[in-house]
């Protein structure tokens, strides 16, 4: 799978984040490789969105220590629209409304030219009528995280993350939402977020790793490691003796 | 004398209730007259001027033009294909040719409410008279232009604008001034009658100038089945604007709703509000008003409800953007209930744009600049204004190119 320059699509090395003085990842080394798709288990609060929020540099996610290398490129201290200049998109778990400023136009922007926005809202169940509602007011929970999607689709990102895309979708949507995401990273890198791994029904993932505490105390196949994490839950995870110790 | 001379002569003193007190004798009342010119062929900063407050000089989008510059009117003109269906023309002319127009002069509005509308009785300077006729649908908008060219002039117009049973009427209004004047004061009263089942759709534009005062005086009578529609938007700084329009809902199932966009910019003072009071059973309202400061300007933003008759309802929505530590907004929403079977409800919120809001768009790939930006045009969506879609795209633009430049 290594190609022989840059191999990697996402490194990040001994990353230590706090937010408002309380530290919420602590020693984070994780590395994707280009054309791989990682996931991303934890528990509730065990600092998965985190990560993904330092990953894009939410200025209120405080880095400590470590650096954040996209495809080679340190990004450790840029702001985030340059983050996403250089090819990282995202679909958030939560949004904020924006009275006035519609779908429609974000996936303008995202796409830099004229799109079929219409069609490209079909491949998420969406109603092409979301093009022109303000964003996230009013959507349901379902609808919130089929227009994530969407954005990510319509930006075609080199390295894309999924916080949760499952969560709150109903079965039907959830394999309409699991196929996009798909069909998306198949040619690309990603990183997908989950804490019940039912995305992992529609797409395929290389590896896995379980986070508890800000840490990454585990990696392997993802089907072994959720089977183990439906088995026998995160609990089990912290009494784990193969579990990776803080240093 | 006449009745409202004599009305208006004991309120010459009379200081408003809100705003801040002006001397209003320290405006000239020296106009020069102008004559008749088509709005085709007014002069090329005239006709800039009133475009970017909505009025065009091309004729061919609007079934009717009234144009006021100063003290005079320089044209007034129907479309021909509309002539029979509506009506456009000063109120002077208006009172000359109808006996009629006693019943609707200083009806919706009193001529000794305050000094301004002493004013507007006592040194009176035309303004327009719109009606549509009754059963006529008039398709396209009729557009009206109080132009100032004068510095530290007074105009002080009264309108009359009349929806006869059945009627549909569009209107858009623009005030505006010459670059040139810097200082002056407008007083416009305006008195609405919508009749059953007529339904009126008002749009007014402001562009004033830094040390301009402006203190509009307007009432709506809504009856049977009739619907109010009032937009305003006020986009350039202003020394002080007050005005507090009030709707009646007297008909049975009248509906009133008033739109207001107002954007203060430099030393700008805004208060502006509306009032609704629903005496119709049955009668329906909505306020929607959205603020917008930024260096030093001070916003007030009234609303007031009042429920006086059983099955009436309204709401009131209130919101303001603050963009600048040395601006500030007080928002003032006010609900009356006088029966059990009124329904009256409020929201109003005031802030700055929120941080969650800019980074959202920047991990779109906005710069925290073009998010801002972007933040604040949708703050200013015109779409709330219910327009027809030509008529929203125009204003959109105007609208638009001032939020492009408030950050």
């Amino acid at each position: 799978m290594a190609r022989r320059r840059s191999p990697s699509a996402l490194k990040i090395r001994n990353l230590s984040v706090e937010i408002a003085g309380k530290k919420v990842l602590d020693g984070v080394d994780l590395e994707v490789l280009r054309g791989e798709i990682h996931v991303l288990f934890g528990p509730n609060g065990s600092g998965k969105t985190s990560l993904m929020m330092s990953i894009l540099g939410f200025p209120s996610y405080r880095i400590l220590s470590g650096e954040i290398l996209l495809n080679g490129t340190d990004i450790t201290n840029m702001s985030i629209n340059e983050r996403v200049k250089l090819g990282i998109g995202i679909a958030f778990q939560s949004s904020p409304t924006i009275r006035g400023v519609k779908l429609g136009d974000v996936l303008r922007h995202l796409a830099g030219s004229k799109i079929d926005g219409a069609k490209m809202a079909g491949a998420v169940n969406l109603d092409a009528e979301f093009l022109n509602r303000d964003l996230n007011v009013g959507f349901s929970g379902g609808e919130l995280r089929r227009s994530e999607v969407l954005q990510v689709l319509v930006q075609r990102p080199s390295f894309a993350i999924f916080d949760e895309p499952d969560s709150g979708v109903d079965v039907e949507n959830l394999e309409v939402v699991g196929g996009a995401i798909n069909n998306l990273l198949k040619k690309r890198s990603g990183l997908l977020i989950t804490h019940q791994g039912y995305i992992l029904r529609y797409v395929e993932a290389d590896k896995a790793h379980v986070m508890l505490n800000g840490r990454i105390v585990c990696s392997g196949i993802p089907t072994k490691i959720l089977s183990q994490i439906m088995k026998r839950g995160y609990k089990w995870c912290e009494k784990c003796p193969k579990a990776r110790r803080p240093h | 004398m006449s009745k409202s001379k004599e009305t208006a002569l004991k309120a010459k003193g009379k200081p408003a209730a809100l705003g801040p007190d002006l001397d209003v004798g320290r405006f000239t009342r020296d106009a020069k007259t102008w004559g008749y010119c088509p709005v085709s062929s007014l002069p090329e900063d005239i006709a800039r001027r009133s475009l970017a407050v909505g009025v065009r000089a091309d004729e061919g989008e609007r079934a009717g033009t009234y144009f006021q510059i100063d003290h005079s009117t320089v044209f007034q003109k129907i479309q021909k294909k509309f002539e029979g269906k509506t009506e456009i023309m000063s109120t002077k002319d208006a009172l000359e040719k109808y006996d009629w127009m006693e019943d609707y002069w200083w009806k919706v509005v009193s001529a000794d409410a305050d000094k301004y509308t002493a004013l507007a009785e006592l040194e009176w300077d035309r303004g327009y008279f719109i009606r549509a006729l009754e059963g006529q649908k008039i398709t396209l908008p009729l557009q009206a232009c109080l132009f100032i060219s004068k510095d530290n002039l007074d105009q002080n117009v009264h309108n009359v604008i009349i929806a006869e049973p059945n009627s549909e009427i569009q209107i858009i209004t623009g005030c505006t001034v010459h670059p040139n004047v810097q200082r002056g004061l407008h007083v416009g009263i305006s008195e609405f009658f919508i009749k059953e089942w007529a339904k009126l759709t008002f749009t007014m534009i402001h562009n004033w100038a830094q040390n301009f005062d402006v203190r509009p005086r307007t009432g709506a009578l809504v009856e049977d089945n009739a619907t109010f529609v009032t937009n305003y938007v006020c986009l350039n700084p202003v020394k002080s604007l007050q005005m507090y329009p009030v709707a009646y809902c007297k008909g049975e199932n009248s509906r009133a709703r008033f739109t207001s966009i107002l954007y203060g910019a430099g030393d700008s003072y805004l208060d502006v509000g509306s009032k609704t009071v629903l005496q119709g059973t049955g009668s329906r309202a909505e306020v929607i008003a959205r603020a917008i400061a930024l260096d030093r300007a001070r916003i007030y933003s009234r609303g007031l409800l009042v429920g006086e008759k059983e099955d009436t309802k309204a709401h009131l929505e209130c919101r303001g953007l603050l963009l600048s530590d040395d601006a500030f907004i007080h928002a003032i929403p006010e609900l009356t209930a006088k029966v059990q079977g009124t329904e009256l409800s409020h929201e109003a919120a005031v802030g700055k744009i929120a941080e969650e809001q800019i980074q959202y768009l920047m991990a779109r790939g906005f710069s925290e600049l073009e998010a801002q930006s972007l933040i604040v045009r949708g703050f200013m969506d015109v779409g709330i204004l219910g327009l027809p879609k030509a008529l929203e795209t125009e204003i959109k633009r105007i609208v638009d190119t001032t939020a492009a430049a408030a950050i």
